[in-house]
């Protein structure tokens, strides 16, 4: 298994540089710079800024210079935020969608795993289509239309909650962006457990299990959630990265000091090296998450033990 | 013989719920099976075979209606509770399905699966199940036994994995053993080696036996009885000599005769 996911990590590396020469590659040849804006500077005062930043030598040589920094985990300073480097933005930004992700992802298998296990287990009832109408409405309704509801209800007509702001992490400040978060992914766990669930217990190893007398828990839990818990580790992977990356719209709603915000107006201004940090550390957590999630399911399937 | 049968059955009928209505897959079937002896159920597939196994074991589809009688050593299976007849199944009578390839779950090793047998019906506890069923897999001619307790099934050859079910559904030497085609997935030798099986076994825990198959060959060779099903009725049964020798029903004259062309030392058989 060690070297498994050491060979993981080897074969990691240059899936991160095509997303590193890509991103530098698409950056550089979008029209602009970070310094282009509607007043012209002065052709000393430019020069002398692009040569602190580098920007005057040529674009490979910038490439180069750049890889340099990456491997020794330095992303450079900040175009736009004066004084500020990349890696100091980042551990600003990311421990609050860490935590916003995490908490939202928690929620979301806290329900969405029984309710597609209920749903599975009493398919065609009445609760069977409760689960699936909440799961359709939990995917079809995007989070900006679900967080300003809720805030709407929750913070301004009932003031239970505050509407926004992070407020160094307090749980009341917490409850709305993680709820808002996590709503489409309630969705799609249980639907996603919903139909594995369902076609695990029409297995003949089930029956099997049911011929032999194992009361009906054992079958359930044992011999049934086990093989059916394999299709949403798969699924986990990539959408815990995705939670925690894709919150620019709760970010914005709750005005969260995250590391999306520093993304969009990073793009927006050119702010090279932001956005290529941004980009690594995505990449980054995505070959995690992946990795994280072949190991979880070789742990729970024999056949895929390397 | 005791005086009581191991399987008696009288009017069986099993009815599905259909799109279009109901359907009768099992009709009104009759057979009584004393100890240590082997009835042969044969018939085309779709005739109604596996139906029948199941409806004794209590795991008819659900929505289906199972009337009639079943008496299993004297006790009602028909209608019976539930957790009466999760007791049962596995326990005193139990059956061997027809594919190995896919009636192991594939994420337990064949230890877990064995031994959870023990632990619910005989209160085991694990070590002591696994021993037991370290001992019952020696029985049933498996080599290196406790290293097989360790493997998951994709690692155990077809045959192998025929006869860990046939010691799965023996751990608590049932009265009945329904076996379900339980050599048609293997290979002619292999084949020979299972039935071999369950002549000693059967000879040596004096458990009554339902074989069903398609096979005539399978049945000539190891059944007492044979039964012949067709479209969920028992057309035609008597001991097995008799039968091959003067078939009554065209049914049973087509599944000798497709036995005869396909294999000619089933013709020597008979």
């Amino acid at each position: 298994m060690l070297s498994f996911i050491g060979k993981r990590l080897l074969v990691a590396i240059p899936t991160l540089l095509v997303i590193i020469t890509l991103a530098f590659a698409l950056l550089h040849a979008a029209p602009g710079g970070p310094f282009d804006s509607d007043k012209v500077l002065v052709p000393e005062i430019r020069a002398a800024i692009e040569a602190r930043y580098h920007l005057d030598e040529p674009v490979p040589m910038q490439y180069l210079r750049y890889l340099g920094g990456v491997v020794r985990g330095d992303f450079g300073p900040s175009f736009q935020y004066q004084d500020s480097s990349v890696n100091d933005l980042i551990a600003q930004g990311l421990p609050i969608d860490l935590a916003i992700g995490l908490l939202a992802m928690g929620l979301a298998l806290l329900i969405g795993v029984p309710l597609g296990v209920v749903a599975a287990l009493r398919r065609n009832t009445v609760w069977d289509r409760a689960a699936s109408a909440i799961a359709l409405l939990g995917i079809s309704v995007p989070t900006y239309v679900t967080a300003p509801l809720l805030v709407l209800l929750f913070a301004v007509s009932l003031r239970w909650l505050p509407a926004g702001d992070w407020g160094e992490g307090a749980l009341r400040n917490l409850v709305l962006p993680v709820v808002a978060l996590s709503l489409p992914y309630v969705a799609y766990i249980a639907r996603l457990l919903r139909a594995s669930l369902l076609d695990v217990l029409h297995t003949p190893w089930v029956r099997t299990a049911r011929a032999k007398g194992m009361p009906w828990r054992t079958v359930l839990l044992r011999h049934a959630l086990r093989p059916a818990l394999l299709p949403l580790v798969a699924f986990l992977g990539p959408a815990t990265v995705g939670v925690i990356t894709g919150s620019i719209a709760i970010e914005t709603v709750f005005g969260l000091p995250g590391i999306g915000r520093f993304f969009v107006d990073g793009a927006f201004n050119r702010d090279y090296t932001v956005v290529m940090g941004v980009t690594i550390l995505y990449g980054v957590l995505i070959v995690l998450a992946n990795l994280l999630a072949d190991v979880v399911q070789a742990l729970l399937d024999p056949r895929m033990r390397p | 013989m005791s005086a009581v049968l191991a399987l008696q059955v009288d009017g069986l009928s099993v009815t599905h719920a259909a799109a279009d209505g109901a359907r009768t897959v099992v009709s009104d079937v009759s057979f009584s099976l004393p100890r240590g002896r082997i009835l042969g159920i044969a018939g085309e597939s779709g005739c109604g075979k596996t139906q029948l196994l199941l409806a004794l074991l209590g795991l008819s589809p659900a929505g289906a209606q199972v009337g009639g009688s079943a008496l299993l050593s004297g006790q009602q299976l028909v209608g019976a509770d539930r957790r009466v007849l999760r007791r049962l199944r596995g326990n005193r009578i139990a059956m061997v399905f027809q594919d190995p390839m896919t009636a192991l779950i594939p994420y337990l090793t064949i230890g877990t699966q064995l031994a959870e047998v023990l632990q619910v019906h005989r209160g085991l506890s694990k070590s002591q199940a696994l021993l037991h069923s370290q001992q019952m897999l020696e029985a049933v001619g498996i080599d290196a036994p406790a290293r097989r307790l360790r493997q998951h099934p994709h690692e155990l050859s077809g045959g192998m994995r025929q006869r860990v079910l046939l010691a799965m559904a023996l751990l608590c030497e049932p009265d009945v053993l329904l076996a379900d085609e339980p050599t048609t997935a293997l290979d002619v030798t292999v084949q020979a080696q299972i039935l071999d099986l369950l002549l000693d076994l059967r000879e040596r825990l004096g458990m009554a036996v339902v074989l069903v198959t398609h096979d005539m060959g399978v049945l000539a060779q190891v059944a007492d009885d044979v039964a012949v099903m067709h479209a969920g009725v028992l057309v035609e049964q008597g001991p097995v000599q008799q039968l091959f020798d003067a078939p009554q029903s065209t049914a049973t004259q087509s599944l000798l005769a497709a036995a005869r062309q396909l294999s000619p030392t089933a013709q020597g058989l008979v």
